[in-house]
């Protein structure tokens, strides 16, 4: 099942530039190896060494943050919208 | 026979009731009665009833039944001595108001006797022309203006968010604005900080932003604060304003000032940018929305993040984020809709469709700063928090991916 996935600026260096990509999977999880298949790279700069997501990105689906749903367990359905949306400190 | 004032007078008061001041106030407190002042407006800006509306003599019939719609509701009325509104009461009688009272003494005995009272700000004349775009909305108005006007703004930094930001509460009569900023004016600044000028390159950007910010509007306060943020001067610096803006570029001052603003129970509006991208959104966990850190409980190892000096920043994307930060800060004050706390407005400027999202923030109750069982109570030593240094159960710190 496809959804799209908002990729945010520094990480569009593993996306080929793309802003938005798609993958497919039945929960995050399976989302996010889907990503990494097409495009290497981009789970680590994600997910921690215990395969956990990262304190400093957090990921929305249809603008809710997957840490108040059931984190990378999450339930995707066709046509779901993915944000990554990394900390950044820029401001000056 | 032609009657004369006291002829009149005399007429109104054996038909009219009187109430002392005393005995309005009670009908007043019991709310069984409506109090309309018929003074002239610039009477009523020096001081009036908390509870009063204001219909001036003159306008007396052609407002009251927009204000007073029920002819049987007890209405009082009164003047600053008790005159005039006995005279207007009479009107009352002829359009039929069955329970029209005069306030005998008017508002001068009233504030005699002690009673409490409220003060309109009084707007000069250069003000009045200034403001009268804002005095047209009814969500501002003069009663908005004054609380502008009586509002203290901290800005965090006098770079690219904190240029448009502090220009526009400038223009918008926020009557103290502090700046915090030790640097000083660069030529690669100018791309995107608006607030600095090109003569002014190799001055201090607190005192360039104070010239801007008074050449637009000579009525503001400028408070310098020529100083790095710290642990140990962050709370004193925050103590007498009303919200703070974080307009900062770094990680460890994004984590102090949000620190500092939960302990201290102010609003922070948070707002970050990067290259055509940026964020805005309200931090306020003392009216129930998360903190910087419920959204981000570490910062990223340093190296994996870039900031604008490495990354770049487009120089209008600050212009937009910042300016929403003014207007968020504006809304703050004003108690006007809703302020961005829980919500983060998002522009990927690139973009179309997804031009600008809105994502749902909620507060964790697990916050080790903001949540239901806080296990840090005071503030820390942020750069080395962000360093990556181990800060028990958080320190999780991650090698360096660039």
């Amino acid at each position: 099942m496809p959804v799209q996935i908002r990729v945010p600026t520094p990480l569009r260096r593993f996306t080929g530039g793309a802003d938005v990509v798609t993958a497919e999977g039945s929960s995050l999880r399976e989302v996010l190896d889907d990503l990494e298949r097409k495009h290497p790279g981009l789970r680590e700069r994600l997910l921690d060494e215990n395969g956990e997501l990262r304190r400093f990105v957090n990921i929305y689906i249809n603008g809710d943050d997957v840490r108040f749903l059931d984190n990378l367990s999450s339930k995707v359905k066709d046509g779901d919208d993915i944000s990554i949306v990394p900390a950044i400190a820029g401001g000056r | 026979m032609a009657k004369t004032s006291k002829n009149i007078i005399d007429e109104a008061r054996s038909t009219i009731p009187e109430l002392s001041v005393e005995e309005a106030r009670k009908m007043i407190e019991a709310s069984q009665a409506v109090v309309i002042d018929v003074r002239e407006s610039d009477e009523w800006r020096q001081g009036h009833l908390p509870q009063a509306i204001p219909i001036p003599r003159g306008f007396l019939e052609l407002r009251i039944e927009e204000k007073v719609p029920d002819r049987k509701r007890p209405i009082i009325l009164h003047c600053a001595s008790g005159l005039r509104s006995l005279l207007a009461a009479r009107a009352l009688r002829e359009m039929g108001y069955e329970n029209v009272y005069n306030m005998a003494g008017g508002f001068n005995a009233w504030k005699n006797a002690g009673l409490p009272w409220v003060a309109e700000r009084q707007f000069t004349q250069e003000e009045i022309t200034r403001y009268s775009r804002h005095f047209l909305i009814p969500e501002v108005g003069e009663k908005g203006q004054a609380k502008l006007l009586d509002s203290k703004v901290l800005l965090v930094g006098a770079g690219a968010l904190g240029s448009p930001s502090g220009l526009y509460l400038a223009a918008a009569g926020v009557g103290t604005i502090g700046i915090v900023d030790f640097d000083v004016v660069d030529l690669s600044n100018l791309q995107r900080q608006i607030i600095h000028t090109t003569d002014r390159v190799g001055m201090l950007k607190t005192e360039s932003a104070q010239k801007s910010i008074n050449a637009i509007n000579p009525g503001v306060k400028v408070i310098r604060h020529d100083v790095r943020l710290t642990s140990e001067n962050v709370m004193q610096v925050i103590a007498d304003y009303d919200v703070i803006i974080n307009c900062s570029d770094n990680f460890p001052t994004r984590y102090l000032v949000n620190d500092a603003c939960v302990f201290a129970r102010k609003p922070l509006v948070d707002g970050a940018i990067f290259q055509f991208e940026g964020n805005a959104t309200v931090f306020y966990p003392a009216k129930g929305g998360p903190c910087y850190r419920c959204l981000y409980p570490e910062p990223p190892p340093p190296g994996m993040a870039p900031s604008c000096a490495e990354a770049g920043v487009l120089g209008v994307l600050p212009g937009l984020i910042g300016s929403i930060q003014a207007l968020e800060a504006i809304k703050l004050i004003l108690g006007a809709g809703k302020p961005l706390i829980g919500w983060m407005v998002y522009f990927n400027t690139l973009g179309d469709r997804d031009f600008v999202r809105i994502l749902r923030l909620r507060r964790d109750p697990k916050c080790p700063v903001c949540g239901d069982h806080p296990t840090q109570t005071e503030l820390i030593d942020y750069e080395a928090f962000c360093a990556g240094v181990n800060f028990g159960a958080n320190g999780s710190s991650q090698p360096a991916h660039t």
